[in-house]
């Protein structure tokens, strides 16, 4: 399920950037970021289901449930990575003209 | 158990080789700028190395960060010393972890690599098309 999520994120993240939205913006290192752990995460898979099998496919309720609320959590906090990012880089100014009009 | 720690130990690795490698194009930048000036151009027109290493600094930061936060979430990583409980579990978890970390971790170090391999050598195929069809179009 957390693999499923991901994977979801990383689509929707990646046509945003297809779509060519404000490049300013860095959608593609937010790409890269659910891309990377969804790669991870299929690696993971795929031992886990080498273990388990067909068994893999069938999860208690209970833990779909907690993955499914793991991997919205994952994506919030890949969301905030991005957005430090942004914030940090500030390739638009915003911040630093923000500031520079406090003083 | 803490499979994200080899991809990350990656990441390092890569961060590093990227730093030295972009002062060095800095260098090599200012010393060839009147050739630069000269075939902006074709220079502009093909990615960097140091951007495509980025492509796979992103990919690996990112993917270890998030797992992180899994094993965190599931409790085999712990906010305090020794930070990982197969440590604190004994020998035979801790043997576990090292099997898990040479199987797993070094599978997903090498998938995420080999996908940017593949990104670098779409991109590369790109630029050279892109390069022929302009030099046709000049001549």
């Amino acid at each position: 399920m957390t693999l499923l999520v991901a994977v979801f994120a990383a689509i929707i993240s990646t046509i945003i950037w297809y779509k060519g939205s404000d490049k300013d913006m860095q959608i593609g290192t937010l790409c890269l970021i659910y891309w990377g752990a969804s790669i991870m995460w299929f690696v993971d898979f795929i031992f886990e289901y080498a273990e388990l099998g067909a068994e893999y496919f069938t999860p208690a309720p209970a833990d779909m449930l907690n993955d499914f609320y793991l991997g919205i959590s994952v994506v919030a906090l890949g969301l905030l990575i991005w957005l430090v990012i942004l914030l940090i880089k500030d390739p638009k100014g915003t911040v630093k003209a923000a500031l520079l009009r406090q003083r | 158990m803490a499979c994200f720690l080899v991809p990350a130990a990656e990441a390092v690795v890569t961060t590093i080789a990227n730093k030295v490698m972009k002062s060095k194009e800095a260098k090599e930048a200012s010393v060839n700028i009147e050739n630069v000036h000269e075939e902006g151009h074709s220079v502009e027109s093909k990615i960097k190395f140091t951007t495509k290493l980025g492509w796979l600094n992103k990919l690996l930061w990112g993917g270890s960060a998030l797992l992180a936060f899994e094993h965190l979430w599931h409790g085999e990583v712990v906010p305090f010393f020794p930070f990982l409980t197969a440590v604190q579990e004994g020998q035979e978890a801790t043997t576990e972890m090292l099997s898990e970390m040479g199987t797993v971790g070094v599978t997903m170090a090498l998938a995420v690599t080999a996908i940017w391999g593949g990104m670098v050598a779409v991109s590369s195929v790109i630029s050279k098309r892109k390069a022929k069809e302009t030099n046709e179009s000049e001549a």
